[in-house]
């Protein structure tokens, strides 16, 4: 079944380091979409026209763009243009954080729009100044709404680091087209082998995470 | 009595739409006033800006001496001495009853959790809500939501209670549980100023009544002289909207 190429050298502890560097590359553009898509979010509720329109524009190129040709700009196209050296590992993160930051200030915008005024309203009838009212009572809410979303993020971003090794980074996906060459004439079968292994190891790293997203999502619904 | 609650020649626009238009009042401690009228009269927007949740463009709001302005700083100080109870449901969806209770009072009044919580019991009990402590306001019927924000508003001990159509939003039956809430307050004292559609409760509860059209108070007295004696042709005809004839 081609599964055996797995237990030769350390060909199965390298595919874990490429699942290893997939996560890390996914979760360094998770936290830094956290941050920004936040910051973006909120200045969108703000209602301006100048910011409106930017990140509108913004949030159309994302949802156009195929990741891989933002990722063909960043490594192929800055190094060219700009004539700066990006590292193959920084241009994906640029991308998955500039794409991981438009869904995200969108999630922060519904959130922060979807609660209702009479919340802002009924705590400051009791007394409550602003940062009282943000702290206590607008914030948790909004926690409550994007952890179960932003989670579905972090696994999106997981699957799509596949698309990374086609600039040349070795990732899980590239360990494994490594393997299955390096072994085309002692197990012909291996391309089976180490790709369902491959997929269980998406598996085993996205399911617990959409299972976390399900019963926060179940626990927190209002 | 004395005096509580000052409205002197309050006047709000929306827009160029008057809503308010000069109106003043003064109310007793003590003293449960209910205003009444037509939809879009300015009872709401009224209500709103005794505690500041609306701008004032002319006029002026006194809470005893302190003036309710909501450009001043100290307006979340003055709120602590005002309640307000809304018509929508305005609880906290991620707290529970108890959480939802004595939040203000801990984190605004800096009260010690301990003594909070034994007199929010002790409200939720006088509700008939105690068994409800510990539920999520999801879990809650419409009226059950209301008393317990009527229970929020009375721990932090206002002086003045603004209830804003708190039944208006509720089916038939769950109106009257609130409502007996609302009666055993005036019963004790409060100081209340109501805004309502149920004439009958008006009539029960009320020292005052007050009929509120184009942002004007065209009537007021007592509920006996407003409800069976009224003087002018237009509060006449609204309270016919509400009585049935074969």
């Amino acid at each position: 079944m081609g599964f055996e190429v797995l237990l030769k050298g350390n060909n199965m502890l390298r595919l874990l380091g490429g699942l290893g560097v997939a996560l890390y590359i996914s979760l360094i553009s998770v936290a830094i979409s956290i941050v920004l898509g936040i910051i973006l979010g909120a200045l969108m509720t703000l209602k301006n026209p100048v910011i409106n329109a930017f990140s509108r524009v913004y949030l159309e190129i994302v949802r156009i763009m195929p990741q891989m040709v933002l990722l063909f700009i960043v490594y192929f196209g800055a190094t060219k243009v700009l004539g700066i050296n990006l590292s193959a590992e920084l241009s994906s993160v640029i991308v998955f954080s500039f794409w991981g930051t438009a869904e995200m200030s969108d999630l922060v915008r519904g959130a922060l729009s979807g609660i209702d005024t009479i919340q802002y309203e009924s705590s400051a009838a009791l007394g409550m100044n602003t940062v009282q009212t943000y702290f206590y009572v607008i914030i948790p809410q909004i926690i409550r709404r994007l952890i179960p979303l932003s989670i579905n993020l972090i696994t999106r971003m997981i699957k799509t680091t596949s698309l990374v090794m086609m600039i040349g980074i070795v990732e899980v996906l590239k360990v494994g087209q490594q393997i299955i060459e390096a072994n085309r004439k002692s197990s012909p079968n291996a391309a089976f082998g180490v790709f369902a292994t491959i997929f269980l190891l998406y598996f085993l790293a996205c399911y617990p995470i959409s299972l976390l997203s399900k019963y926060l999502e179940k626990k927190w619904e209002n | 009595m004395e005096e509580i609650l000052k409205v002197n020649g309050l006047s709000k626009k929306f827009d160029d739409l008057p809503v308010l238009d000069n109106l003043s009042l003064s109310v007793k401690k003590g003293e449960v006033v209910v205003i009444v009228g037509p939809s879009g009269c300015g009872k709401s927007t009224f209500l709103r800006c005794l505690n500041g949740l609306e701008d004032i463009d002319e006029g002026e709001v006194l809470l005893g001496e302190e003036k309710v302005n909501p450009n001043k700083k100290n307006l979340s100080r003055t709120r602590e001495r005002i309640g307000m109870v809304f018509q929508s449901y305005d609880l906290f969806p991620h707290r529970t009853i108890l959480q939802n209770i004595t939040l203000a009072p801990i984190k605004v009044k800096k009260r010690k959790k301990a003594e909070v919580e034994e007199e929010a019991i002790k409200l939720l009990d006088r509700v008939g809500l105690l068994s409800k402590k510990d539920s999520y306001p999801r879990q809650l019927s419409g009226g059950q939501k209301q008393r317990v924000a009527i229970v929020r508003a009375l721990i932090m001990h206002p002086e003045v209670l603004l209830l804003d159509e708190i039944t208006a939003a509720l089916d038939p039956e769950m109106v009257r549980e609130v409502l007996d809430v609302v009666l055993s307050l005036a019963k004790e004292g409060r100081t209340m100023l109501i805004v309502t559609h149920e004439m009958a409760f008006a009539k029960a509860v009320a020292d005052r009544v007050i009929f509120l059209e184009n942002g004007k108070i065209v009537e007021e007295g007592s509920p006996e002289e407003f409800f069976d004696n009224p003087q002018t042709d237009r509060l006449k005809r609204f309270l016919k909207t509400f009585s049935y004839e074969k």
